[in-house]
């Protein structure tokens, strides 16, 4: 009792490394962002090979989505790695992290879409084959908003835990926000602090998240708008 | 000239064997009245026509097309077929007016304006000019219907089916439905219309077909509801009384 009352938390070596903070700060952000847009993407595109009637694209889709979902992000993105190197490829630390995010997340994202696309009725589907629309079309016009209308709250938090799990990248030395935590309490000997002012910073970035989020979705969702039905 | 023939046609699922051999035609701009009991296979043999169900055996023919052919480009005959169902199946994220533009822009490839026009037209016939930017859950049961059926005209179809379109609505709003496809049959629209409702096919259809276990059992004028010849459709309808 009486170390915890000694114990003093000092904070200014490490708010004096601000700018390392905010170099950091910026690159989580940007991988966070340009992985939600390619999971996105792979992410429905799988969700949509998954339940094709064509069996070679629902199974590859399969393999994949299991392949992620059962193994560690530390293992996959060190297989991605290693991997990219030992084929030749020259990729910079950043574009790898990318890669293994990407694939990472459009797996997760996938199962969530498909969730989403097997929950609209099979009405729907009808009423748009019978009006001539094509498969595709469906997807697009009829199929895909409602969809993430339903699922957007877990979509919201698959992005979330992505912009968390962008920290495991700092195994590969990106320099996001966790390699800068790394480097500044090495520096300053002061490692509970730095964790404590990490962790802020990460808890800032998720209320951020979440509420672009829910700005997207009154973008994206007029209906919602327009009725002030609640997402 | 026929617009739609069934002949022999057979349809199971599984060991049910819910089609044994139908067979009925449709005229240019006749209106058919489609009855007989639940389960009697009303829905499949219309679902049959639109090729939302492959059928075993026998052959459809719709606007020259041949249904049964495994070949057919279907968005061709769908292109020619309109169909409401019961639960109207409007699209809940679009208003009114973009479920019905939906089709004609992207099946066609109409433009904005040009597809817009034609929405007003078809709300304005059945009804509902002012409701073109609702969305379907601001609207009740049978305006729903209505636009449904308003989204199927857009895609000017040569033959609606319906299959109970009222049956989900109290009388009140059934009347307003029916008031729309009376019209749309004194336009000369061809028509197949499963239906319940006994008075209406008596004053629109121009042919009842009455089936019972999977066949068409009595089938004639819509004077045969009023003096039927067989016992079951006798007993049908005086169950309906
Ligand atoms: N997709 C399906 N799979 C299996 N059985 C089906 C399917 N669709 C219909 N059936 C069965 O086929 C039979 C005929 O169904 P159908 O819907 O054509 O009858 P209906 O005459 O339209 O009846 P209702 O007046 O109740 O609508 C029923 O026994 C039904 O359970
Ligand atoms: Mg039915």
């Amino acid at each position: 009792m009486a170390r915890v009352l000694e114990m003093k938390l000092d904070f200014t070596a490490i708010l004096a490394r601000w700018q390392m903070l905010l170099d950091g700060m910026a690159l989580t952000i940007q991988l966070a962002v340009i992985t939600i847009l390619t999971g996105f993407l792979i992410g429905t595109a799988c969700a949509i090979a998954r339940r094709s009637k064509f069996r070679l694209p629902a199974t590859i889709a399969a393999v994949y989505v299991e392949l992620i979902r059962n193994t560690p992000f530390l293992v996959q993105i060190f297989v991605v790695y290693f991997g990219l190197s030992s084929l030749g490829f020259k990729f910079t630390a950043v574009t790898v992290a990318i890669i293994a995010l990407t694939i990472n997340v459009g797996a997760y994202t996938a199962e969530i879409m498909r969730a989403g696309f097997d929950s609209i009725h099979r009405g729907q589907w009808e009423a748009a084959e019978c009006l001539g629309l094509t498969r595709v079309q469906a997807y697009w016009h009829v199929a895909l908003l409602p969809a993430m209308e339903r699922i957007y709250p877990s979509l919201t938090s698959q992005f979330i835990l992505l912009m968390l799990a962008s920290s495991i990248t700092s195994q590969i030395s990106v320099e996001e926000l966790t390699a800068a935590a790394n480097f500044i309490q090495s520096e300053t000997y002061r490692p509970l602090e730095t964790y404590i002012v990490i962790a802020i910073i990460y808890l800032a970035l998720s209320l951020a998240l979440r509420l672009a989020f829910w700005l997207l979705g009154m973008l994206i969702f007029p209906r919602r708008r327009r009725l002030g039905t609640n997402l | 000239m026929p617009v739609v023939v069934l002949k022999d046609v057979k349809k199971s699922f599984g060991s049910l064997q819910v089609l044994r051999g139908v067979s009925f035609s449709v005229d240019k701009g006749d209106v058919v009245a489609l009855i007989g009991a639940s389960g009697s296979g009303k829905s499949t043999a219309l679902r049959c026509i639109d090729r939302l169900e492959t059928i075993d055996s026998g052959t459809i023919d719709v606007c020259g097309y041949s249904v049964s052919d495994p070949n057919l480009d279907l968005r061709r005959l769908r292109l020619d077929v309109g169909i409401v169902f019961q639960s109207y199946n409007l699209f809940p994220h679009l208003t009114v007016e973009e479920n019905i533009t939906l089709a004609p822009r992207s099946v066609k490839r109409m433009q904005k304006a040009e597809a817009s026009e034609i929405a007003r037209e078809v709300l304005a016939q059945v009804g509902l000019s002012d409701k073109a930017d609702n969305y379907p859950e601001q609207l009740s049961g049978g305006q729903q219907q209505r636009a449904a059926i308003a989204r199927s005209l857009a895609m000017q179809p040569k033959v609606m089916l319906f299959d109970e379109v009222t049956s989900a609505l109290d009388p009140k709003l059934t009347g307003e439905v029916l008031k729309v496809i009376e019209t749309l049959a004194a336009s000369g629209m061809t028509m197949i219309m499963v239906t319940h409702e006994m008075a209406f096919a008596r004053r629109v259809a121009d042919q009842v077909v009455y089936m019972h276990q999977g066949r068409v059992h009595e089938a004639g004028a819509a004077s045969i509801l009023t003096h039927p010849t067989t016992a079951e459709l006798s007993e049908f309808i005086s169950n309906d009384l």
